[in-house]
């Protein structure tokens, strides 16, 4: 036994502080915030507050203004996820096979993860601007100098959530979709060549050789992706910060609400906020890291 | 550093894009018009991206005068660098505090992140991967859940507002990453048979670490320094909860001078170059390991 804590024991002394830091600053910090939002602290002031149980959560359920900023939520995401998988697939069947320039596509088509996204959101809130016809602004003057005045509209403004949506799911389709790209390329690139050369053998088809024999091979990266697209825009803040600024019902998300009534002081409601959304990504990140971790051990 | 560490560092699947198929392979199932639609394709695609490319370089040199609705999408009548210079003095105090801020930050969680990884990958001890479990869930959780409390945890700790508290952020939530892509990277080039012998020889863990693993770890470092330094230098969540205008970073300097009713949008282009260049030269200049990161940030290396 003596031997054993000899041997373990340095190695867990190692991750110690970092658990010890994690232990507060995540899980000890997501509890307090829980504490918070089950009071009835609802301004800035200190001292003790009032235990009323689940009753924020049961305010915020019942209140227009947390249900639109949910819808919203779920059509931006479905936008994005959809937009950006199709984009970085697309792209990535495009490059791999190998085209001449390949470098140059892999390297442009991925350059926008390195930006900031309020740095991006300032050119995307010149390119959306609203304006239409003579007095167009941004893209929609550019559809007007191409002949495409028909794809004219009001962007983010528009009366629909889902074009006001699919307004703030485009930028940040242009920002990652180059990630998934990468990520899909790496996939192909992965196969062995031997079993695209059977297949050839056997006298597959192109469609039939990535129906049957490569899409198959990519499903971890498609899990992957999709994992990492979802929380990405269940988190998503400072585009749609930097592009309608943060008072913008329409585009309002969780993640901005929060901010909005920390603002006005209520912090037992931004805490209730943040713990829906927290929430909202455990369910999908969770069994995520489960599966992974548990699948590299057995390896 | 050899080119083959090189390799290894960007993980498995890193390098695995690089790798181009041999030259059979292309000709099958490829007739001429397929390759042009191809080509097509892909040119269309480079215009999408470098549509706001183009758009913040020529409004970043346009008089007032020049930014007109029709004359939007045409070059500067008159080339001025005003534009510049007063997104310069706006933002000038913000670079330098965002510099001083992403480098330490990135130097001590990618530190951190090395000795855990280590231990994770080849100096396990039970429960490890529950362990690792627990670090990694750290890296998903949307960071307004912590801030509130958080906030009051520097105010009753009393630590500077500003620089302080975000480089005190960053290294507590980069430790996830961090720990992640050195367990990967270790996990990948440091044969198990390495370290048996050298604990047969009576190796304890920190000579291991110095002698055997810190000389093969500068590529590992490498991909998360540029991780950390990009992600805390375009952060923006811990900046607009944690700091305020006069003590804050980059991204919080750009809010503020594109914000507002009237902007000049001159101005915020060029502002938008500004504080991207710093990443952008990372990017260009270190790609490869930038794309190792972004692999890792993938969980599977």
């Amino acid at each position: 036994m003596h031997g054993r804590i000899r041997t373990w024991g340095p190695g867990a002394l190692v991750l110690l502080p970092t658990v010890l830091l994690l232990g507060y600053f995540v899980y000890g910090l997501i509890a307090w915030s829980f504490n918070t939002s089950l009071t009835d602290r609802h301004t800035a002031r200190r001292g003790p507050a009032d235990y009323v149980g689940f009753e924020n959560y049961v305010n915020l359920f019942g209140e227009d203004r947390f249900l639109n900023s949910l819808k919203n939520l779920g059509v931006l995401t479905v936008a994005f996820i959809v937009g950006t998988l199709i984009f970085g697939l697309l792209w990535a069947l495009l490059l791999e096979k190998g085209v001449t320039g390949e470098g140059i596509f892999r390297s442009i088509f991925l350059f926008p993860m390195a930006i900031s996204m309020i740095a991006s959101g300032v050119v995307w809130s010149w390119l959306l601007n609203p304006s239409q016809g003579d007095e167009a602004r941004g893209l929609n003057r550019l559809f007007s100098i191409v002949g495409l005045n028909f794809l004219e509209n009001a962007w983010w403004t528009a009366g629909s959530r889902w074009t006001t949506m699919l307004s703030i799911a485009l930028p940040a389709i242009w920002q990652l979709s180059g990630y998934i790209m990468a990520l899909f390329l790496a996939g192909f690139r992965g196969i062995p060549p031997e079993l695209r050369e059977a297949a050839r053998v056997d006298g597959a088809s192109e469609f039939k050789l990535y129906r049957h024999v490569l899409f198959p091979q990519l499903s971890p990266i498609a899990l992957s992706a999709l994992i990492i697209l979802g929380h990405m825009s269940l988190k998503l803040f400072d585009l749609i910060y930097a592009i309608t600024g943060p008072n913008q019902f329409r585009t309002e998300v969780p993640a901005i609400y929060m901010w909005n009534t920390l603002l006005s002081n209520d912090q037992a409601k931004a805490a209730g906020i943040a713990i829906v959304l927290l929430a909202v990504v455990a369910v999908l990140v969770i069994p995520y890291v489960a599966y992974t971790v548990r699948q590299e051990s057995n390896e | 550093m050899t080119a083959a560490e090189a390799e290894a560092a960007t993980g498995r699947a890193a390098a695995a894009i690089r790798q181009k198929p041999r030259r059979g392979a292309i000709a099958d199932g490829t007739t001429r018009t397929s390759r042009t639609v191809k080509y097509l394709l892909l040119l269309f695609f480079l215009l999408f991206v470098l549509t706001p490319v183009y758009v913040v370089l020529i409004t970043s040199f346009k008089t007032s005068s020049d930014t007109t609705a029709a004359a939007q999408w045409s070059l500067p009548e008159t080339w001025t660098l005003e534009p510049w210079r007063k997104a310069w003095d706006v933002l000038q105090p913000y670079m330098i505090r965002s510099l001083s801020l992403a480098i330490p930050a990135a130097i001590i969680s990618s530190m951190i992140g090395s000795a855990n990884g280590f231990v994770l990958a080849r100096w396990r001890f039970p429960g490890a991967n529950v362990v690792f479990a627990f670090i990694l869930f750290g890296m998903f959780i949307p960071y307004q859940a912590v801030m509130l409390p958080l906030r009051t945890t520097f105010n009753e700790l009393d630590v500077t507002r500003g620089v302080p508290t975000l480089i005190i952020a960053h290294v507590i939530y980069g430790l996830p990453i961090c720990t992640l892509i050195f367990r990967n990277y270790y996990a990948t080039i440091v044969p198990n048979e390495i370290i048996e012998s050298a604990r047969v020889d009576g190796a304890g863990l920190v000579q291991t670490y110095v002698r055997i693993i810190l000389p093969i770890s500068i590529s590992g470092f490498v991909v998360t320094l540029i991780w950390q330094f990009t992600s805390v230098w375009n952060d923006f969540l811990f900046a607009l909860f944690l700091t305020q205008q006069q003590n804050g970073p980059v991204t919080l300097g750009l809010a503020a001078l594109s914000g507002g009713q009237k902007v000049d949008y001159a101005a915020s282009m060029a502002g938008a170059l500004i504080t991207s260049f710093p990443t952008l030269l990372v990017y260009i200049l270190l790609g490869r390991w930038f794309i190792g990161g972004l692999m890792a940030g993938a969980l599977k290396g």
